[in-house]
């Protein structure tokens, strides 16, 4: 097969965008179930819930998509808070969070969707922004300005978290929190609080991320399940509880999946996370970065 | 007296952190074996490589003479090699006789003479009778006391028929005469031939009981020998004192 | 109750539903007690890995939709009889929850459950780009409009899956009682001690996985059949997936009354409400139903029951 040169160049390069989403994606879900232990698998739910809002207030207002996501933070960090505090008293308390809490979790993705489906109906909507037509062009390089501003909003979004959970008490609580309880108590920390403030962080990523997907691409309520394996993939690639193996986990299936669109056709992409899932799964359960 | 365990040169690290360097152990058959050590020693991690729960990295497990390395800890158990859990584990949406009656299924069945459905209801009761808990036979984990919960875990153990029974902390908690109560019946399964090695933490519990005592310090063993001897170890004594 | 009771009762259920076919023409009866059944065969399918094993499958409409796709294979190729088409889907469905179990049934319990929501993206994926089955755009089945005996075909396919379901439940009574059942309950409660008591869990939950998954290919089976047109998004609907958890959540999962139960309370509600209502309000009563019961009564109808008759005593 021969290989057009900036075919393979511009899909690279597209790869390592879509990478850069992925991380905003998929860093949620590395706190809530790296760093917690909490299957959310509601999440992707919650990011098509922030692609709406930012859909219907750009629509109505014509606020940019990118600044709606971050104005609505505190609501989605309050809607994580509420979600963890009904998870810890009905089955974290109880010890039933294996069975019980995933049908939960699965109950909340699939009323997210069935609500959304019922307001806005199952048409693709999509936003309006400057940055969502042009494209930089350096050589035969693409730059799509649609891919690049969520990129790079995706890493500032993750430098400032990494920066938070290192830098802060609160941020090192948190990520103390699974590794060792029994000093947190010793620094009178209740852990419930740090779950639930880290557990709103995590889905508070998700407003974000959803408005950022929807200047990637057309939005409709059951997108989010082809999601679903992907931040998986992604979280178990990187190494359960990394956030820089979320980063190379993101980049690699960014990657391998813009090769397979470019080169196979689109509609095989999503079966690229599942393999990298189960493959993970199946031989390297500790991800690339585990010991 | 044939050795029924052999211990060779087991090592065992999580990370950078060596939990067991090098142990050797040989147990006797139908001796009473006293394994003691501070916290973090490696007894826990000693007994989960032999039972299979964890594999060790270096060296190897004898049982009987064969070698049971990279065999599943369920085959172990079919083996003869059971086991009593530190924190009692038991089935919880089972009855106290549906929990013994799991490595009864699994174990005596999966041998050559399979017992008829008369033949468990029978060994069951005689399990449950052996150690006290039959006016409990019916009840769940959950309506258990500490003791009978400790009982519940040594019946199901000796359910699998062992011919070697690793009693991990069997009496952490108890009163007084709830460690004699416990040690009266290992010492009974002793006389049934069933070879016992006892992790604990109560001294005197450990003393009256083994027949040997082996040390284990920051995952090495330090001492072996007459329990009256070791004791008496300098080394062991710095290892208590000290730490 | 005893095995006699259970077959006494299971022969009249049989006898009633053979009499049904013999008194009433109106196949829309048959079509909707035939979708409450694939039902009653769904839930109690997903019962023996989740309630039993208490390992979460989140495919089930993976799982449907391998059985129903195995039909059109068949179907193309050379029409086979219904039986044998069911046991063909589930042969297909069985395979497919073995090899996803045997390599993700090592992990923690969380690991097989997300493998197994990723598994309906990616069978999704391979149906739409595979061209012999209609791809993204769907195939037409034509199934036959007589059978013997009954007069219509929907009459038939009503009583085949009235049978299937009473095999279904009998097969997961049977496990249930038996020596797999207690290994089961033991693999629920806590895999190390299981395995400590001479369990071997690994094989105990890969022939669950594979019991589960080919009961679910079987409830599929008949399914091009049914709608007489296939495509994806219909088949790997994820109300099929919803309802295979919903149903034995709230009807109970430690016994195989329970997903009886919950089938066909939810089942026939929602036959009702799709006349009445709209069909994604019905799916959002069912997922509000499944999050209200796993907080408020996480033993189901079956617990609150058993609950109630305590308290009498």
């Amino acid at each position: 097969m021969i290989v057009s040169y900036d075919l393979l160049v511009n899909a690279l390069i597209a790869g390592v965008l879509l990478g850069g989403f992925y991380v905003a994606v998929t860093v949620g879900i590395s706190i809530a179930f790296g760093i917690l232990d909490i299957v959310n698998i509601a999440h992707v739910a919650f990011i098509i819930l922030g692609a709406y809002i930012a859909y219907i207030v750009n629509l109505h207002f014509g606020l940019d998509p990118i600044l709606v996501g971050i104005v609505t933070l505190p609501a989605f960090y309050a809607l994580g808070a509420v979600v963890y505090q009904i998870y810890y008293l009905s089955f974290e308390r109880r010890g039933q969070e294996a069975l019980r809490g995933l049908a939960f979790f699965f109950g909340l993705l699939f009323i997210t969707e069935v609500g959304l489906i019922l307001v806005f109906g199952v048409d693709y909507r999509y936003v309006s922004a400057i940055y969502v037509g042009p494209s930089l062009r350096l050589g035969i390089a693409d730059f799509p300005l649609r891919m690049v501003v969520p990129c790079v909003a995706a890493l500032v979004m993750f430098g400032v978290l990494q920066l938070f959970l290192s830098r802060t008490f609160t941020g090192r609580a948190i990520m103390a929190v699974s590794q060792d309880p029994l000093a947190l108590r010793l620094m009178a920390v209740d852990p419930i609080r740090i779950k639930r403030i880290a557990f709103g962080i995590s889905v508070a990523t998700a407003g974000i991320a959803g408005a950022l997907l929807i200047v990637i691409q057309p939005v409709e309520p059951s997108v989010g399940r082809e999601f679903i394996g992907r931040v998986f993939a992604i979280a178990v690639l990187g190494g359960l509880g990394s956030l820089p193996g979320t980063v190379v986990g993101a980049m690699l299936l960014g990657i391998m999946e813009s090769l397979t669109a470019t080169f196979y056709g689109p509609s095989w992409a999503p079966a690229v996370a599942f393999g990298f899932l189960l493959l993970t799964l199946a031989f390297r359960p500790q991800g690339i970065l585990g010991r | 007296m044939a050795a029924i365990l052999e211990v060779e040169q087991v090592g065992k690290r999580f990370g950078g952190f060596v939990a067991l360097d090098g142990i050797d152990l040989a147990v006797q058959e139908g001796e009473r074996l006293g394994l003691i050590g501070p916290n973090g020693s490696g007894k826990s991690t000693l007994v989960n490589c032999i039972c299979g729960t964890l594999t060790n990295e270096a060296g190897s497990v004898r049982f009987q003479g064969r070698r049971l390395d990279g065999l599943p800890a369920y085959k172990r158990t079919r083996l003869g090699l059971a086991r009593s859990f530190q924190l009692p584990r038991p089935f919880t949406s089972l009855t106290v006789s549906e929990n013994v009656r799991i490595p009864l299924l699994y174990t005596v069945n999966a041998r050559e003479h399979r017992l008829t459905s008369a033949g468990i209801d029978d060994r069951c009761a005689e399990l449950i009778g052996l150690v006290g808990l039959q006016d409990k036979a019916e009840a769940r984990p959950v309506d258990l006391t500490q003791v009978d919960m400790r009982k519940l875990e040594l019946a199901r153990a000796m359910a699998a028929d062992p011919k070697l029974l690793i009693a991990d902390e069997a009496m952490a908690g108890l009163s007084h005469s709830e460690i004699e109560d416990i040690l009266k019946l290992l010492l009974r399964l002793n006389e049934r031939g069933v070879t016992i090695i006892m992790i604990e933490h109560i001294m005197s519990a450990v003393m009256s009981f083994s027949q040997r005592l082996v040390v284990l310090v920051s995952g090495r063993k330090i001492a072996d020998g007459a329990p009256q001897e070791v004791v008496r170890n300098p080394e062991v004594v710095g290892a208590y004192l000290g730490q | 109750m005893r095995w006699t009771n259970f077959f006494l009762i299971a022969a009249v259920v049989a006898a009633l539903g053979v009499a049904a076919t013999q008194f009433s023409s109106n196949d829309y009866y048959f079509f909707a007690a035939y979708v409450v059944l694939q039902y009653v065969v769904l839930a109690t399918a997903w019962n023996i890995l989740g309630g039993y094993a208490g390992y979460v499958n989140f495919g089930s409409a993976a799982f449907f939709a391998a059985g129903a796709y195995s039909t059109v294979v068949v179907h193309k190729l050379y029409p086979l009889p219904l039986p044998l088409l069911i046991v063909f889907s589930g042969i297909v469905a069985g395979l497919i929850g073995f090899g996803t179990g045997y390599l993700t049934l090592r992990l923690r319990g969380v690991f097989f459950a997300i493998a197994t929501l990723a598994l309906a993206v990616v069978l999704q994926t391979l149906i739409i780009n595979w061209d012999f089955v209609g791809g993204s755009r769907g195939a037409y089945i034509i199934r036959p409009h007589t059978f013997p005996l009954l007069g219509s075909y929907m009459k038939y396919m009503f009583l085949v899956m009235l049978g299937l379901a009473i095999v279904a439940v009998s097969v997961a009574r049977l496990i249930e009682r038996s020596w797999l059942g207690y290994g089961l309950a033991a693999i629920r409660d806590d895999e190390f001690a299981a395995e400590a008591s001479g369990v071997p869990t690994l094989r105990l939950k890969l022939v669950a996985t594979a019991v589960s998954g080919a009961f679910m290919g079987m409830a599929g089976s008949p399914f091009p059949y049914i709608i007489g047109y296939v495509e994806p998004s219909s088949t790997f609907n994820l109300a099929y997936a919803v309802n295979a958890i919903a149903m034995p959540m709230i009807g109970g999962t430690s016994t195989w009354i329970g997903p009886v139960i919950g089938a066909i309370l939810l089942g026939t509600i929602q036959q009702v409400a799709t006349v009445t209502i709209s069909s994604a309000v019905n799916l959002l009563i069912v997922g509000l139903v499944l999050v209200a019961f796993v907080i408020i009564a996480p033993n189901g109808l079956v617990g609150l029951a058993q609950s109630w008759m305590r308290k009498r005593k």
